[in-house]
């Protein structure tokens, strides 16, 4: 029987540690910077309050770009060197990401009703997004779908390369159009106290989020292992009646 | 990572080296394409000022979205509140527009619109969407500055003795 299936192994694992040291530590830098950014430092002298939510809004939307990025490299990696590694970072990353995708579009929209007026409208950088958020939704259902795991890994290896394309695009959708949407914050976009807040948020985000996607794919290899371990022999079933008992009451 | 997984085969890495090179391929074609232009040149959010007066007759009657600048003193509110009216500028041609209901609080002077409606025969852009474009530029309020959020709602002014870009 393989060590996974014994019930409560009495020491966590190397990568179960590094994922919540990592998550650990994005909580605290997260709780810090969001306290700051609502408490401490100043509004927006036009936007009054609801600039402070940027300070998650960036650090998800960044986030989500370089989860995104960690599933392609694990794509590649799994169709250069195939091993269950690579499949359970792709599982993983691929699982947050369309997390991270859906909360960047719901914090945009609740901070878009009050600034643009509107919830949502079509714009070069909301679309991008919207297609993202939807390829990459369809490839962690795909996994769903397909119960061969090599099968699983394989197609869904390919279809995470095909659905990265758009993810440079997300990026560049600020410069290359005209869009409703602004620009990325640049070195001068926030001075010294708005800043401060998203010093922290934004570590802490991608530190959280790594500890997520260390401990999913510790999940995902789990998963695997109990997947592919050779079904157990058959036990007698005592309540079936055995077949000498059938002849026997002939 | 050392929980045992069960060997099992993955097939020939050759093949799968092939797949992933397939998709490669097809993943860079696509974001060349979109890269290039070729499909980015017909992908256009609105229109701003100066394309709407080269269109001439076309805009008329088709659903557009209008980009732009407010003009500075071109904004007029309609006594019930319910509509304005004011000028959007891309520094080389002006519009006209008149939009019903009710600005979003950010509306001001000087600030980036994109409307949605559509051109009328008398010039004036007619919209149903006023949405609001700022940039990517964030200030604290200057000493002795109040933000009251709900004032700035009644008014297209902006803040009080601010200067307008």
């Amino acid at each position: 029987m393989p060590e996974i299936l014994s019930p409560a192994s009495p020491s966590k694992s190397r990568a179960t540690q590094i994922g919540l040291v990592l998550a650990g530590l994005g909580v605290v830098l997260l709780a810090i910077g969001v306290y700051l950014g609502l408490f401490v430092s100043p509004p927006d002298a036009h936007m009054g309050n609801v600039v402070r939510i940027l300070y998650v809004h960036v650090p998800t939307a960044v986030s989500t770009l370089g989860t995104f990025t960690v599933a392609f490299v694990a794509a590649l990696g799994f169709l250069w060197r195939p091993s269950w590694k690579f499949d359970g970072v792709l599982e993983a990353s691929l699982e947050v990401g369309v997390l991270l995708a859906l909360m960047t579009c719901a914090q945009g929209s609740i901070w878009a009703r009050p600034t643009w007026g509107v919830w949502w409208d079509w714009d070069p950088r909301l679309t991008t997004t919207a297609v993202m958020l939807f390829s990459f939704g369809g490839v962690l259902a795909l996994r769903y779908f397909v119960d061969d795991p090599v099968r699983r890994a394989m197609w869904s290896a390919v279809a995470t390369i095909v659905a990265y394309a758009d993810v440079p695009v997300v990026h560049f959708s600020v410069r290359w159009w005209s869009s409703l949407h602004q620009k990325q914050l640049t070195g001068t976009s926030l001075p010294g106290p708005l800043k401060t807040p998203l010093m922290l948020t934004f570590p802490g985000m991608l530190l959280l989020v790594s500890g997520f996607v260390v401990l999913r794919a510790k999940l995902a290899m789990r998963r695997r292992a109990t997947e592919l371990a050779p079904p157990p022999a058959a036990e007698p079933n005592p309540v079936a009646p055995t077949p000498e008992a059938v002849e026997g009451g002939r | 990572m050392t929980d045992p997984i069960p060997a099992r085969s993955f097939g020939s890495a050759k093949k799968s080296r092939w797949f992933a090179v397939g998709a490669l391929v097809v993943a860079g074609g696509a974001f060349a394409l979109i890269a290039s232009g070729r499909i980015g040149n017909n992908l256009v959010y609105y229109w701003g000022p100066t394309q709407m007066e080269k269109a001439g007759q076309k805009a008329i009657g088709a659903t557009i979205r209008l980009g732009g600048q407010v003009v500075p003193g071109s904004i007029h509110q309609d006594p019930s509140g319910r509509s304005l009216t004011f000028e959007v500028t891309d520094r080389h041609a002006t519009v006209e527009v008149h939009s019903s209901g009710i600005p979003p609080q950010m509306f001001r002077a000087g600030i980036g619109v994109v409307v949605e409606g559509t051109m009328t025969k008398s010039g004036v852009f007619e919209s149903n969407r006023l949405m609001v474009s700022h940039g990517s530029q964030y200030r604290p309020p200057k000493a002795g500055q109040t933000v009251d959020v709900q004032d700035q709602m009644k008014t297209t002014t902006g803040l009080a003795g601010e200067k307008i870009r």
